[in-house]
């Protein structure tokens, strides 16, 4: 099969329109699969009762954040250097859900911190370095909203992209050592009570279902964006006269 | 190619003389910004003093990022710009070149006037020193990141406050080290480790942001 | 099973409120992309539509 057959817009719109159930379909059935796992078959943890649970979404939500934004990074490289427009229209398309992860995975860290360590916000390392993500996202959506000329857009924001993902690990560096300086202690919203199997399953399992959510969306995003860029083309046209 | 570099730096140098009014307002705003802070805290010298060197180093991050949007904007809107990019020289050393005056016209002053913010913090002479040297070493990474956001967000609307949005996650590091430099001696736990790690994202930013912002203003220009 | 009744299930043992909370918020953050997305896609269906019976080609 020749991929690059799908690099054109044309030829992707209809593919991305057959897998798009797919994708939901398998979302759906993990989602049920992890929530199941989440609520009755992981035990009641011997520290942290039952508020545990929430690590079931806060971590798969924290990961896909940093994996989406990785993969947006990608498209925008490719974009960047063949100059494909439905690369960069796949980058666009990921940074809403990119986002929308990053603050789940932030307030449900604060849920999750809140019972447990007694404040709703605590400067833990990664939670900090979550919310510079969100900036880092604001940042790639506020500067594409902001430009006009569409080809500028993608390209400046690809390139914002870029630079962002590869200061990720030095903020991170740079935050976590800033962490051990100033609290010394042991609050780490991430190191997890004694990680029982099932429950590594259990994220893993939501995490693959926020993958398969991710993709669904970003395929139907970048339908929509697709239309709109494509608008002139005949095949764009004759889709909006043939349908209602 | 160095001439090139000196006369790129030495146009803008001599041009920010001449409109004194904008170099001198980025200057007050920095010492206004840290003055807020004692009025809006209190003025106990010891809490002073532990917040000294986070205030004036994000001061001057916000002084910096003010005085951004103005790095390309005047070239570009007379078409300049355009004429340089033209120019047989490779856009890299322009954006190095823009960089470099950025950083003498603001920052520079920046290194002047913190010494004298930091005895308003109740900082010690040692403290005053590593905050000078910490300022030193990051004011030149606030104008090269600084170049990108500007040669990215060129001609838009947002102006001013779309580069804050674009380039202060960025700077992170940047603040992290250079505001732990200056605690470091004030905890006594010594300020080289954090001094080293903000020479190498110096070294890191010297090395790809010119390249960056380069690509940038291509991709703004077009 | 872990509960013995659905009020275990809702307290979620005291903590209720955050587990609710948490899972309350990822919720309506998914239905609410989902929903927008529709809506985006539904507007620029009908806003190129439109466009295209305006067009004088």
């Amino acid at each position: 099969m020749n991929l690059y057959h799908y690099a054109s817009p044309s030829t992707f719109y209809p593919l991305a329109g057959k897998l798009v159930p797919w994708f939901v379909a398998l979302a759906l059935i993990l989602t049920t699969a992890g929530l199941y796992i989440s609520f009755f078959v992981a035990p009641t943890d011997f520290q942290q009762g039952e508020g545990y649970r929430i690590i079931f979404i806060h971590v798969p939500a924290a990961w896909m954040s940093m994996f989406i934004y990785i993969i947006m990074a990608f498209w925008s490289a490719i974009g960047l250097a063949w100059n494909t427009r439905l690369s960069f229209l796949m980058a666009r398309a990921l940074a809403p859900t990119g986002a929308m992860f990053t603050f789940v995975a932030l307030w449900t860290g604060a849920f999750w911190g809140k019972p447990m360590w007694g404040a709703w916000w605590v400067w833990d390392a990664r939670l900090t370095s979550e919310l510079i993500l969100l900036f880092l996202y604001v940042g790639v959506m506020a500067l594409q909203a902001a430009i006009d000329d569409p080809r500028r857009a993608d390209r400046a924001g690809a390139l914002l992209n870029l630079v962002g993902v590869i200061n990720v690990p030095i903020i991170y560096f740079s935050v976590k050592w800033w962490n051990t300086l100033h609290q010394g202690s042991s609050v780490s919203l991430t190191r997890a009570p004694s990680m029982a199997h099932i429950m590594l399953w259990g994220m893993l399992i939501m995490a693959l279902a926020a993958w398969m959510y991710a993709i669904a969306v970003a395929l139907v995003r970048a339908r929509s964006l697709i239309l709109e860029r494509e608008r002139q083309t005949e095949w764009v046209r004759a889709l909006l006269e043939e349908k209602p | 190619m160095l001439k090139f570099l000196f006369t790129v730096i030495r146009r803008d140098v001599l041009l920010a003389a001449r409109r004194r009014g904008d170099w001198l307002t980025a200057q007050f705003f920095f010492v206004m910004v840290v003055s807020m802070f004692p009025l809006g805290i209190g003025p106990e010298p010891s809490m002073l003093r532990i917040i000294g060197p986070g205030v004036v180093w994000v001061a001057a991050l916000l002084a910096s990022l003010l005085s951004l949007g103005r790095l390309f904007a005047d070239d570009y809107r007379d078409g300049t710009l355009e004429q340089m990019l033209l120019s047989p020289y490779p856009n890299t050393l322009l954006a190095l070149g823009k960089a470099i005056a950025h950083w003498i016209i603001n920052g520079i002053p920046l290194l002047v006037i913190a010494p004298v913010l930091g005895i308003q913090f109740n900082l010690p002479a040692e403290a005053l020193w590593i905050l000078v040297l910490s300022l030193a070493i990051g004011t030149p990474i606030l104008s090269l990141l600084g170049s990108i956001g500007a040669a990215l967000t060129l001609g838009l609307r947002g102006g001013g406050v779309l580069v804050t949005l674009l380039i202060l996650p960025l700077y992170v590091p940047a603040l992290i080290f250079g505001a732990g430099a200056v605690e470091g001696v004030l905890s006594g736990t010594g300020s080289e480790a954090q001094l080293s790690l903000l020479g190498a994202f110096l070294i890191m930013s010297l090395l790809l942001a010119p390249w960056v912002s380069a690509m940038a203003l291509k991709v703004s220009v077009e | 099973m872990n509960w013995e009744s659905w009020q275990a299930f809702w307290a979620m043992g005291g903590y209720g409120l955050y587990v609710w909370g948490a899972f309350g918020m990822t919720l309506l953050c998914i239905v609410g992309e989902v929903w927008l997305l529709r809506r985006h896609r539904l507007q620029t269906w009908q806003r190129l539509k439109r466009m295209k019976a305006w067009d004088p080609q």
